[in-house]
């Protein structure tokens, strides 16, 4: 909807907030997500997004969402699609060429961006173009679950860092420098404190 | 001020670029020379025969540095960007490869570009390029695969990584000095700047803007190009272009994407005894008054169906004063 779309531009310092509250959440959610299998939790997710993205940012599903790049104005409601800024053929009065009845997306977008705390120095960012191939599919949970596996890895590895700095340890008290991967539930367990 | 690369005739086939150069482009060389370069826009032909492209750039070449060589610009059709700039390399000229995002994806663009440096092109501009809808036939698909960022920073990625966006080697990558487009003069006047900033990034090294009629907010634009330093960073090079009747601008205001004709210039050539003496005498006070702002390396006309006024309107200019007269075939 077009209005609820400029409803979330002008509000867009708090939708980042609550992007960045939704992001946390579904981190934290990563080991359900695994035991469930990420391929059986895509759909309904999906659904989801899509719902609530269509209602508030007019969401095409493109599957790569950049809203925090671009001061959450949807990109791809841009009639050319563009997704690192205006064209030259912006009206007067900030109107679009190509819809002159619409408000240009970018212009929008510059000012979303301005509103933010991290999105006004993201909008500077050369993005690529869109992967066509991932159109319908749920960008949330492809960036939950990069966030998760990144923090698995960068847990890995202060791991393997350390038995192998105390090689003595790891030889006579293993426990002391345990290379093997800590359960799902202890990491959970982590995660709530 | 010697002025040798005037006449110097890019190569065809492939020879090593010079140190602190990208391409073998004449226009780089002028720019980087810190000589206030010329370039202009070739309307293209709707036909098949390439003397009307030759009649069309003997007078351009008299005085650019580079001719643009448009890609359906307007959204209309007319014969290729590559058509063109292959038989203006073969003449000896040095074309600027312009290609937009409207038509073509990421395939054909690829593609091309590699096509085009090895028909001896040096210069790309990279543009999104208009709407369908403002064409001859609105009822075309629009493409835009890429935008004009993307698109640069394929092509530097091409050229400088000597790859395709894919992770595909190129074996011998193509040279060229790359542009883009900006626009000064139209909404969001404040984040024009940043978005120059941020096709810098992207990889350009020379801008081409759009007419530019409105002096005082160029100026605007142009100090908070030098106050984030990226005069220093980019060539910028400013459209301007004759205009033949207040009627024509006045259509062009409302009818041609990305214009702003400020209200006093149609009010002085409605007055005018001879509008079209007007429009090119206009054009002439402006290329006086862009050359005295800081920060612009050129200027680029683009004068629509009458390339037999540009090389007076530079010569009245004194565009290339302290140049030595170019080819003078």
């Amino acid at each position: 909807m077009y209005r609820m779309r400029l409803f979330a531009i002008r509000h867009a310092r708090t939708f980042e907030w609550i992007y960045k509250c939704v992001e946390r959440g579904m981190v934290a959610m990563d080991p359900l997500f695994a035991k469930i299998g990420y391929n059986r939790v895509e759909r309904p997710i999906a659904l989801v997004e899509k719902g609530v993205k269509t209602l508030l940012f007019d969401c095409k599903m493109c599957g790569q969402c950049v809203l925090s790049s671009t001061g959450m104005s949807c990109p791809m409601n841009c009639p050319k699609q563009l997704r690192n800024g205006p064209c030259g053929g912006v009206r007067p009065g900030e109107f679009c060429e190509v819809k002159p009845d619409m408000k240009c997306v970018w212009a929008l977008a510059w000012n979303g961006a301005s509103r933010m705390r991290d999105g006004a120095d993201k909008i500077k960012e050369v993005l690529p173009p869109v992967e066509h191939t991932l159109k319908g599919s749920s960008s949330w949970l492809r960036v939950s679950r990069e966030i998760a596996a990144h923090e698995r890895e960068t847990r890995d590895a202060a791991r393997l860092a350390l038995a192998e700095a105390f090689p003595e340890a790891r030889e006579n008290e293993p426990s002391a420098a345990p290379l093997a991967a800590e359960p799902l539930n202890a990491i959970n367990r982590e995660l709530k404190k | 001020m010697s002025d040798t690369h005037r006449n110097e005739v890019e190569p065809i086939g492939y020879v090593p670029v010079p140190q602190g150069y990208v391409s073998h482009s004449r226009l780089e060389k002028v720019l980087r020379s810190g000589r206030f370069a010329v370039t202009a826009e070739l309307n293209p032909p709707d036909s098949a025969d390439p003397e009307d492209v030759f009649q069309a750039a003997q007078p351009l070449g008299e005085v650019a540095d580079a001719i643009n060589a448009t890609d359906a610009s307007g959204a209309n059709c007319h014969m290729s960007s590559i058509g063109i700039c292959a038989l203006l390399t073969r003449a000896g000229y040095s074309p600027v490869y312009q290609i937009s995002c409207r038509d073509r994806n990421r395939i054909a663009i690829q593609g091309d570009v590699l096509g085009a440096a090895a028909l001896g092109v040096s210069n790309v501009l990279c543009l999104t390029g208009d709407g369908v809808g403002v064409g001859d036939q609105p009822g075309a698909k629009p493409v835009f695969d890429f935008d004009s960022l993307t698109l640069l920073r394929t092509i530097r990625t091409m050229r400088d990584q000597g790859m395709f966006l894919s992770g595909r080697k190129i074996t011998r990558p193509p040279q060229l000095f790359l542009g883009a487009a900006e626009n000064p003069c139209i909404p969001p006047y404040d984040w024009r700047p940043d978005r120059l900033a941020k096709k810098v990034e992207a990889g350009a090294e020379y801008i081409q803007t759009n007419y530019i009629y409105d002096i005082p907010l160029f100026e605007k634009f142009m100090a908070r190009v030098r106050d984030a330093g990226l005069d220093k960073k980019v060539f910028i090079i400013a459209g301007v272009g004759p205009i033949a009747s207040a009627r024509a601008a006045r259509w062009m205001r409302s009818n041609v994407p990305g214009i702003h004709i400020p209200d006093q210039v149609i009010e002085r050539m409605e007055k005018a005894e001879k509008p079209a003496d007007e429009g090119k005498k206009i054009c002439i006070e402006l290329i006086q008054q862009i050359r005295d702002i800081a920060g612009v390396s050129g200027v680029h006309v683009m004068a629509y169906r009458r390339e037999h006024v540009v090389s007076e309107i530079i010569l009245e200019s004194g565009a290339l004063k302290g140049r030595k007269r170019a080819r003078s075939s």
